[in-house]
This record gives structure tokens, sequence and C-alpha cells, in this order.
């Protein structure tokens, strides 16, 4: 019983962390519908952003805005690429993401692991000391859901800002924000800048929690987004009134669930990734599918 | 074919002056394809203009040149006095409406009407981070919905992808013209709607066009329509205006007299 309710406050922990980066995915690639693979960098340069600040002695709450502007510059790099430049939205991306490891890199002073130990994080030092004594042995947990959740308040309040309404409109009908005269592709732009910020701010958020950071975080990053969002947008579509910043968060902490509990059934770590791409796999099809479904049901409704 | 130009008798100031356009679809390669040689076109302030013609006569080009979709290869367009050749599509947008023949373009699907009115609303100004629907346009929202007769008034929070297309374009017509325009450009906007909802937008059409005194360019391959709406009649062909005809001149043609030299266009086009 104990080592599952560890195993469950394991999964919320990083369905939390990882589930900013999957509302950052969520605006590029369910808003703006642009598959955009530079977050597999943007997520480590949040990480060892955070790193170095926090070694030279930067407030960890500073820290994470800091990481956030980092990686909102890294997506205004991105949507340069592609709406100037005009590089297709994969290349783009790729581009990018290549780019950062050296940059990472970099950042951390040409190592590939900073650990930064004893250092103040936002989870052991300010405000969260303040927590009474008896939540103390669950702060990581609370600090991450107190974090998550302004986010997710957050993005859910732009959405519906009047820049929000028009980024959602640029996925949805690039000619409408056109003649609305505005023109899509600084629209673009600033949804990259948004979803790359979000996922620096993620990866932020783990370094602190694990209080290092290592360039190679971020690999994986874009499938563990995507999925996150396919499998969080498949289950609860159907339920008016559920934000989609929530089936991503939700989305999310399933998708890590489902691989902590293939790890716990005995798989081999070096299966990892395999079961990733598989868990991907069955989301993309099982959408597909109630997609399939729904509209064939609705075209029954009209008949 | 004997071809009429009845010249523009001079009536108030100039809102389009397109002068020496000239425009070549890949050019130097096996798909060239000129459509403009040397095409001009002045539309007075507050003029209905009908334009038809066969396909490729350069009547959708016209319009794209316009908007700025389309760069043109030589010439200059001029709207309400101001030279828009170096100006982009979006920044065009500001002074010229387009209300297009998919009724999907004109609108978005996964807002609500009241979230497409309100964007539609603050064109001109700046898309920030203040509320984007303000309560207090509610009500101007809603009286300007209702002489539609089509009962969205009452459906504010409905997802515009559940309308039908004449609803859609009901709407997508209202939402250019929110904001003032010096020019509202309708591209075969009935085309793609049954025969009633057909009829509806285009008494619509009428109704804003004659509220607002806007000065439109329609094109439509309805020659009833083209007869019976607008004060200007142009009739389209290889890049050229075969016929040009207002007001008192236009009647002289009976919609069989259209047709007959449609025909005798499109039989000259091969077709």
């Amino acid at each position: 019983m104990d080592i599952f309710v560890r195993l469950l406050i394991n999964v919320m922990e990083e369905g939390l962390i990882y589930g900013i980066m999957a509302m950052g995915v969520l605006i590029t690639y369910s808003v703006l519908h642009f598959p955009d693979l530079s977050v597999d960098g943007t997520f480590p340069l949040g990480a060892c952003v955070t790193a170095a600040l926090i070694t030279a002695g930067v407030h960890p709450v500073l820290a994470l805005c800091i990481s956030f502007v980092c990686g909102g510059a890294a997506g205004s790099v991105t949507g340069f690429l592609h709406v100037r430049l005009k590089i297709s939205d994969l290349l783009s991306g790729i581009l990018v993401m290549t780019a950062l490891w050296s940059v990472n890199l970099a950042v951390l002073g040409g190592r590939a692991v900073a650990p930064f130990f004893n250092q103040p994080t936002v989870f052991n030092s300010g405000l969260p000391m303040l927590l009474p004594e008896a939540l103390r042995p669950r702060r990581v947990l609370i600090i991450l859901a107190v974090i998550t959740l302004i986010v997710k308040l957050l993005l859910d309040l732009y959405y519906k800002t009047q820049s929000g309404l028009l980024l959602r409109a640029t996925g949805d009908n690039a000619q409408y924000v056109v003649s609305q005269g505005v023109s899509p592709g600084r629209m673009k732009v600033t949804g990259l800048m948004l979803g790359n910020g979000l996922t620096a701010l993620s990866g932020s958020v783990l370094a602190q929690q694990a209080q290092s950071a290592s360039v190679s975080s971020g690999t994986g990053i874009v499938v563990m987004g995507l999925a996150s969002v396919i499998i969080g947008t498949s289950l609860l579509r159907g339920l008016r009134f559920v934000r989609p910043t929530t089936m991503a968060l939700t989305g999310c902490v399933l998708y890590k669930a489902c691989l902590v509990a293939a790890m716990q059934m005995g798989l081999p770590t070096n299966y990892l990734k395999m079961l990733m791409a598989a868990l991907f796999i069955a989301a993309l099809v099982t959408g597909n599918v109630l997609d399939g479904r729904r509209g064939a049901r609705a075209k029954l409704d009209r008949t | 074919m004997q071809s009429l130009i009845v010249p523009n008798p001079v009536g108030g100031e100039m809102m389009v002056r397109i002068e020496h356009i000239h425009k070549t679809f890949n050019p130097g390669s096996v798909n060239e394809r000129p459509v403009f040689a040397d095409f001009g076109l002045t539309i007075c302030k507050g003029e209905f203009v009908s334009v038809i013609g066969s396909n490729g006569s350069g009547k959708t080009t016209l319009l794209n040149l316009l908007c700025g979709t389309v760069p043109q290869d030589a010439g200059t367009v001029e709207v309400a006095g101001r030279n828009v050749d170096r100006q982009r599509d979006h920044q065009r947008a500001a002074f010229i409406g387009r209300v297009f023949q998919d009724p999907a373009k004109g609108t978005c699907a996964n807002l609500t009407i009241l979230e497409n009115m309100a964007l539609a609303d603050n064109k001109g100004r700046a898309y920030g981070l203040r509320p984007g629907v303000n309560g207090r346009r509610m009500n101007a929202y809603r009286a300007a919905l209702e002489p539609l007769g089509l009962g969205l008034e009452n459906q504010l929070h409905l997802t515009v992808g559940s309308l039908s297309g004449g609803q859609r374009q009901a709407l997508a017509l209202l939402l250019c013209t929110m904001t003032p325009i010096d020019l509202l450009i309708l591209d075969e906007h009935t085309a793609a709607l049954d025969p009633r909802s057909s009829e509806t937008v285009m008494e619509l059409t009428d109704r804003v066009v004659r509220e607002k005194k806007l000065t439109t360019l329609m094109v439509t391959h309805n020659l009833r329509y083209a007869m019976s709406y607008g004060d200007r009649l142009v009739m389209m062909h290889q890049g050229r205006a075969v016929l040009d005809v207002t007001g008192s001149g236009r009647d002289a043609y009976a919609v069989e007299d259209l047709v007959r030299m449609f025909g005798e266009i499109s039989i000259e086009m091969g077709n």
C-alpha cells in the first residue's frame, strides 16, 4: 500500500511538471496545428538556464521567469524560420532543436550535466517553508500543484483575451486573421513563443525539483507532449465545460501513469522509448476511432 | 463580337483606381497564362459594381489584385486616394472588406458567434491582453444580428461551425462591415449556397450596401443578380471589360441579351 501511494505521488509530480510542457504543446499543436519539434531543445534550455542562474545565486522564482523568457526567445526563432524564411514547420523545429543542443552545452559551461545540490529552489526556500509541519513531506507535490494551477489558470485567461481569441482563430482560419488586419504569421510567432516558453518553464521546474540539469533531458519531449495532448483530448473531448488545458494536464498524468505502471510490471528501462512510441500510436489511433464514431453518429443524427 | 463600353459618367470622387495593370501567371514556363495587359478600372465612391465574365476572364485575379493576395507585374492600384501597391493583404484588410465564396473563410468555426463579432469589432486596433469580449457591446451585437432575421441574436454563444452555410455567409457579411470600410468585395459570395439562402444573402447584401452607402465590387455567376442588383454592370472577357454600362445604359439590356453575349464569349473560348 505504501509503495502504491509513493508511486501515485511520483506519477502526480511528474504529470504536473511535464503537464506545463503539455499545455505548451497544446498551443502549438492543437491551437495552431503546428508540429513543433523545437520543444525537444527548449525543455533542457529551461533546465540549463535555471542551473546556471541558481548556481550564480539568482532567486529561484526569478529563474523560472527567465527560463520562460528564454524559451519564448527560442520559439520566436522557430517562428522566424518558418514565417519569414518560409522553411517548413517540421524543419524549422528540427533546426532550432539541433542548434539548442550547443546553446544548452554552452549555458552549462561545456558540461552535459550540472547538479546544484544545497542551493535554494522553489521547493526548499521562500514561501513553502511556511507550510505547516504536517504537510512538509508532501511539499513538492503541493508546490507543483500550485505552480501548474497558476500556469493553467493564466493560460485559460489568455485564451479569452483579444490576443488569445485571435491565436485560436489563426489555427482555425488564417484568412479570418488577415481579414481583421493582422498577419497570421505574427500570431504564429506569438503562439510558438508562448508554447516554447511554457516548455522551458516546465524544464526549469524539473531542474529545481531534481536539483540538477542535463542537456539530454529533452529527448522524447515532443512525443510526450503530443501524446499527452492527444490522450487528453481524445478521452475528454465529449465532455463540455472541460477546458483544453485540463485535458492536456489529465493526458500528461495518464501518460506518466502508463509508463510507471509498465515499469512496475517489470519492463526493462531499455524498452521505455519503445513504450512511449507505442503509447503515442495507441493514443492517435484511439483518437481517430473515437472521431470516426462521433462523425458517424453525427451523420445519423442529421439524416 | 462588338464590344460596348459606355464611358463611366463622372460622378463624385473616385474610390478605386486601377491603372495599366499587367499580370501574367507562371511567366516563362509552359503554363504561362497572361491575364491582364494594360487593364484599367475606376469605381466611384458609393458605386455598386457587378462583374460577370467567363472562366479565366480575370474576375478573380482582379479581386486578388485589389486585396493584395496576388501582386501585379506592373501598374498601380489606388483605394480611397492611397496607393496600396506596397501594402500586404492584411494591411489592406483594414479598409477593404471581403466576403468569400466559401462560407467557411469569412468566419471562424471554433469560436462562438459572440467571439467572432468581438474580433471583427476590434479590427484596426491592437489585439492585446484585454478581455476578448466586451460585455458592454453585447446589446450592440444583438441589435446588429437581429435584422438578419435568422434568430442568431439569441444564440450568441453557439460556435459558428454549427451554423448553416447561409447563416455563416450572412454573418460573414455582417462581420466585414462592422467597422467602417472603403470598399466591400463580394467574391461570388452566393455561389456555394442553396437557392433560397442565396436569395436571402443577396437581399441582405443589397440592404447593407444601401444602408452603409458602401462602395462595392461584386463578382457573380448569376446574371440575374448582376442585372437586378448594383448600379453598374461590367462584363469581362480575356482580361478586358467588354461591357461596362451604368444606370439607364444597363436597362437597355435584358438577361437574355447577357446570356447571348455570354454565349458568344464562350464560343470564342472554344467551349
